[in-house]
């Protein structure tokens, strides 16, 4: 890097330092700085004893009963306190219950025309005829939205506790998913046959539930879990080399991200503006035939994508660290 | 029908209780996987299949299967082979 600008100068532009440091150039002026490796420990066995043995006597001092004081008053405290806490917090749930409305009455604040309008024009507005689906899709699309996306961070998280990024040695994935599969039986064929029939008919099933989702009971989040549970069994029969053939990191990645950005375009104008209902263009159709209801299909198929890839996610993560 | 609600409901107690004093970790998430299964189906009775599909598939499926995974990678599952032999 040539020196354009004098040193002053280069000081008080903290901009150009921050670019610097992005680009993770070094710097002219600062000079290298070097790491020195660090000393391995040597533990030293007699000071390691002593140490022991001090931290035990001191140990046994401090909760000595007859000599320390301060700790015999606390013992006697401990009890009362606790049970003076438990009995206040015991008093103040039972003063704020005593000021709940009535169950049952008919002037509660949850008895209120929200819900007599989803059951009377929910299936007018959005064209469903499961109103749980019409609710949680049209209505409340922004609520599953973030409950989506919720998962999407819940797999982010465990990939940070969980992920092994180790390539061989001990510790690996390899490793690890050798370890893992020691305590059971490798090629189980009894395993095998079943889960060949039974997987097909799960993951149908889970499709059936996720594209039925606003004509019967069920939907994305349900259909998701049920083709989740499925292949969880086909990994489980097979092994990793087989589900790694068609489920990968990047098919996560690429499946989830699609899923949820269609999910916020297709639904953004509708939060922006904050209207209940929003005239997507699409046509409603007649209720009860597949293709009908505007938006909440493809959006069921989002939700289900997301929840199906988190499911698979979280137990390949359990399982060796990686997927 | 009143009858048999009475009686799920008093599963569902006897689960919820000894979940929580089994000492056996193994038979904790059996009992659990118990527990979803009859919750799920009191939503049916209480005329809600959509939760009833979803606890059947997430609290007796997906959740227990990551139960079982952690107690293998905490070597829980092993320690009670030990002990049976």
């Amino acid at each position: 890097m040539s020196k354009k600008i004098s040193e002053e100068e280069y000081r008080r532009r903290m901009l150009v330092r921050m670019k610097q440091w992005i680009n993770g150039e070094k710097d002219p002026y600062l000079g290298n700085m070097e790491i020195v490796p660090q000393h391995e420990y040597v533990p030293n066995k007699k000071k390691l004893r002593e140490y022991h043995k001090d931290l035990d006597s001191v140990h046994d001092k401090a909760y000595d009963v007859e000599h320390n004081r301060i700790y015999r008053f606390f013992m006697r405290f401990y009890r009362v306190a606790a049970l003076l806490c438990c009995l206040a917090l015991i008093s103040i749930l039972l003063v704020e219950v005593s000021y709940l409305p009535p169950v049952g009455s008919s002037h509660n604040p949850s008895n209120n025309e929200v819900a007599a309008k989803y059951i009377e024009d929910g299936l007018q507005d959005t064209g469903a005829v499961n109103i749980v689906t019409g609710m949680i899709l049209d209505y409340r699309a922004f609520d599953t939205f973030g409950e989506s996306n919720v998962l999407f961070i819940a797999t982010c998280t465990v990939l940070i506790l969980m992920r092994n990024d180790k390539k061989k040695g001990k510790g690996s994935a390899q490793e690890e998913e050798r370890r893992d599969s020691f305590y059971e039986p490798k090629n189980d064929s009894i395993l095998q046959m079943i889960a060949s029939v039974l997987v097909p008919v799960i993951i149908i099933f889970g499709i059936y539930v996720i594209l039925n989702g606003h004509l019967s009971p069920g939907g994305g989040f349900s259909g998701g879990a049920i083709i989740g549970a499925g292949l969880i069994l086909y990994l489980n029969a097979f092994g990793f080399e087989k589900t790694e053939r068609f489920f990968t990191e990047k098919t996560y990645k690429w499946v989830s991200f699609s899923a949820l950005t269609f999910y916020c375009l297709a639904k953004s104008y509708s939060f922006y503006t904050g209207a209940h209902h929003l005239e997507s263009g699409i046509p409603l159709g007649t209720p009860g035939a597949i293709i009908s209801s505007g938006l909440i299909l493809p959006l069921n198929i989002c939700v289900g994508l997301v929840v199906a890839c988190t499911m698979y996610a979280f137990f390949a993560l359990f399982r060796k660290g990686g997927f | 029908m009143q009858i048999f609600q009475f009686i799920l409901l008093g599963f569902l107690i006897v689960c919820a209780v000894s979940v929580s004093f089994s000492k056996n970790l193994l038979n904790s998430i059996l009992i659990y996987m118990s527990y979803s299964l009859i919750m799920s189906i009191i939503w049916i009775l209480l005329e809600s299949p959509d939760l009833a599909i979803t606890e059947a598939a997430v609290g007796a499926g997906v959740t227990s299967v990551l139960f079982f995974a952690t107690l293998k990678k905490i070597h829980a599952m092993r320690e009670e082979d030990e002990d049976d032999e």
